[in-house]
């Protein structure tokens, strides 16, 4: 008796979002499997991948990212250039760190004027990240949503005490919103119900449900995106279905495994990329559609990884 | 999958005798669906329910032994697609692969590092699995005196690999009762493969690169020859491919569509060709997608911890979160007048406060009240991090005499116990910390100054 290959029938699918403008666009999602399981159905082709650039120079990056980036933390536009010429970015992910109350407390102008520049100086689409403080991040989003009105970028993260404005901003300005919600399917489900309700639109909604390092509550992370993925794809849950990106490189660089010396670990330079290329894999292999890395070595692992996961034997 | 006690009912007598100590048989069925009685208790069942029962309440996927004594290796035994549903149960072996033509002494240096790979991390003890001879050689000698030298260098259970079964016999009488794992029984070579696993009592791999169709077919014939404990081994294919494969054999094993198929999956990680990097990213992969046994070529200590971690990570029952032994921590290198903080012993809760106080690049002492593995507002919720814990670690776990400080941070989220740890603490200044963990390295700077 032959074998019958046991296939599982979806009765959903991720949206397919485009960021970007004219010719330069990335798209995210549009599946319609449990990852990479392309023998039933239509799995991921690729992966979207973002490098990481901030609008000041990083004091807590480790030697590894300094060595590659130090010579232009000084100037975003660069930075944002090198990232994309040189080490291949699918996406340039611009975070507004130094707009932190306790990280230099910028105006939300000087972020927009940043914005500004680098989206003149790139052809990749640009993701804008705030820096994670509730009140500030609304009024510094609003203002670069209005900076970067026509390109069709991703801005965010919009958190649920914070979503109004930042929505409001989005789609003000034709851009997507990125909404963060924190390791909790119930908690994903219900912030995309609040911006859906807003009017913003389905398919310009992508989804953090909160990325974890490998070592530091990746199984939290991965089965939160499992189950996410099987509400979306088995229940047909459409306010679930949403792609999810994963901010990568700024959890697996806080993990000291991945920066400090220490003789029984091995080599510290390969063990940084690696520790950041496992936790990339682990939340693609748990249902992230993009993600935001950065170191190029990395990124360029996980895209062989995925690659070699997306090649199938007739 | 285990069947409901209605499931088994349907199979008793349903004459509710009594005399298998039960009221009723229903009762009986409930207690055998809990696994709390022996089917041997009811005199009356017959033959035909006896077997049925048995078979369906099989594991779906076997154990398999590799090895004996302490570092045995137990694979198999798991009964869900993702991890959520219940928890994956026994982590996989990952193995080094060394081969015959290895002169002695690259083989010796291979072998002892692999044993001396060993990480600690929450507690749990993190090493390779298995250690996997390879015989390319094609010599009998060659083979034995490789394995000879292995053994003097490892107590990890081994896995021989030799499609000759004259020389696999020869290298089984040098491991006789250590049960390494047999590599591999082929269309070619299973009845002689399968012999030998019998006579020496030894798992045996099951190996056909030609789709799930040929290795249902060849695992069928090598029951049929008597052997019981199986390996599957799908072959070398692409990533995708392979994870297809995984897939397939985990959903039809679960299921119990395909009888062969119903054992433990190995996979090798790093064919000819995948450079060191990918060759961790690929077993990684192999680890969150059901293989039991992943073999390496290479096993350097850096590609070792991230690997480690993620089989940690993910073989971690959702429902028993990782814990960290109630002590004092030392975070960097703090004195006698370094702050001293406390939190619970959920071991996110740990590595997130560590983690920050490392950020803030400012020495301390970490206490770590055992709560059950609860984060710290949960665990205040089920009052189990209360102000009488709160003292009683303090006054236990040494800082004392640690530290001359007696200045205590408490986490913000549990401000309302202050004024009582301040009571039961009176040679303490109790301080209230930042509510979320990222405020830290700012509170700390500004408490210093």
């Amino acid at each position: 008796m032959p074998f019958a290959i046991p296939k599982e029938t979806y009765n959903g699918k991720i949206n397919s979002v485009t960021v970007g403008k004219d010719a330069n666009t990335v798209s995210l999602g549009g599946i319609s499997t449990y990852p990479f399981l392309g023998f039933e159905g239509q799995s991921q082709a690729s992966i979207p991948i973002a490098l990481e650039v901030w609008n000041s120079a990083p004091l807590d990056w480790p030697l590894a990212l300094n060595e590659l980036y130090g010579d232009v933390y000084a100037d975003p536009v660069k930075w944002a250039l090198t990232c994309q010429d040189k080490y291949k970015a699918d996406m340039i992910a611009l975070r507004l760190a130094s707009t932190h109350p306790d990280q230099g407390d910028t105006s939300p102008e000087d972020a927009a004027q940043v914005v500004k520049q680098v989206l003149e100086a790139i052809e990749v689409p640009l993701i804008i990240l705030g820096a994670n403080h509730i009140e500030k991040d609304a009024e510094v989003l609003k203002a670069c949503a209005e900076a970067a009105s026509g390109y069709n970028c991703l801005i965010g993260k919009a958190q649920e005490k914070n979503y109004k404005t930042i929505a409001a901003a989005a789609m003000a300005y034709g851009h997507y919103v990125l909404a963060l919600s924190n390791l909790d399917i119930n908690l994903a489900k219900q912030l995309n119900i609040l911006l859906t309700q807003m009017g913003v639109k389905e398919e310009r909604i992508v989804m953090d449900t909160m990325s974890s390092s490998l070592g530091y509550g990746l199984e939290y992370s991965y089965s939160v995106m499992e189950r996410v993925r099987m509400a979306a794809l088995k229940q047909n849950d459409t306010m679930v279905q949403m792609p999810i990106i994963s901010d990568v490189g700024i959890e697996a660089w806080k993990a000291k495994e991945s920066k400090v010396d220490e003789a029984a670990w091995g080599d510290t330079h390969a063990r940084g990329i690696l520790w950041e290329a496992t936790t990339a894999v682990g939340l693609l292999m748990s249902g992230s559609d993009a993600l935001i890395m950065r170191h190029p070595e990395a990124l360029k692992q996980v895209r062989k990884t995925v690659a070699d996961l997306t090649s199938v034997e007739g | 999958m285990a069947l409901t006690g209605i499931q088994i009912y349907k199979h008793l007598p349903k004459t509710n005798c009594k005399e298998c100590g039960f009221p009723t048989c229903l009762a009986f069925a409930m207690k055998l669906s809990q696994k709390q009685v022996e089917l041997e208790k009811c005199p009356y069942v017959s033959d035909d329910a006896k077997a049925l029962l048995v078979e369906e309440s099989a594991p779906p996927i076997r154990k398999v032994v590799i090895g004996t004594g302490e570092k045995l290796l137990e694979v198999g035994e798991e009964t869900v697609l993702f991890r959520h549903e219940k928890t994956f149960v026994h982590p996989p072996g990952i193995t080094l692969l060394v081969e015959d033509t290895l002169g002695t002494d690259e083989l010796q240096k291979r072998v002892k590092q692999a044993q001396a790979a060993s990480f600690e991390r929450v507690g749990q003890q993190l090493c390779l699995g298995l250690i996997m001879v390879q015989n390319i050689s094609k010599d009998k000698d060659k083979f034995v005196q490789t394995i000879d030298v292995t053994q003097q260098n490892t107590d990890l259970p081994l896995v021989l690999a030799s499609s000759d079964a004259a020389i696999m016999e020869a290298a089984l009488e040098k491991t006789a009762g250590l049960k390494p794992l047999i590599y591999a029984a082929t269309e070619d070579n299973y009845e002689a493969m399968a012999a030998l696993a019998k006579k020496h009592a030894c798992p045996l791999a099951v190996c056909h690169s030609g789709g799930l169709d040929k290795l249902t077919e060849l695992a069928d014939k090598v029951v049929g020859q008597g052997v019981n404990d199986l390996v599957l081994d799908p072959g070398i294919h692409s990533l995708g491919t392979t994870v297809a494969y995984l897939t397939q054999i985990r959903r039809a094993a679960l299921k119990k569509s395909a009888k062969g198929l119903g054992f433990p999956v190995m996979v090798f990680a790093g064919p000819q060709g995948v450079d060191a990097q990918q060759e961790v990213l690929r077993a990684g992969v192999y680890i969150m997608k059901y293989a039991a046994v992943i073999v390496l070529r290479s096993a350097e200590n850096w590609q070792l911890l991230p690997l480690f971690t993620l089989k940690q990570n993910i073989y971690t029952d959702p429902q028993q979160p990782l814990q960290v032994e109630e002590n004092v921590y030392k975070i960097g290198e703090p004195d006698e007048n370094s702050p001293i903080l406390i939190t619970t012993n959920f071991s996110l809760t740990y590595f997130i406060v560590a983690g920050e106080i490392e950020n803030s690049k400012m020495p301390a002492w970490l206490v770590i009240a055992d709560v059950e593995g609860m984060s710290v507002l949960t665990a205040w919720a089920a009052d189990k991090f209360n102000a009488d814990k709160i003292a009683k670690v303090v006054n236990t776990c040494g800082i004392k005499e640690q530290a001359r400080n007696r200045n205590l941070i408490l986490p913000g989220a549990v401000a309302v116990l202050y004024g009582e740890v301040a009571e039961l603490l009176p040679e303490w200044k109790v301080m209230v910390g930042p509510r979320e963990a990222s405020n830290l390295p700012k509170f700390m700077k500004e408490q210093s100054v």
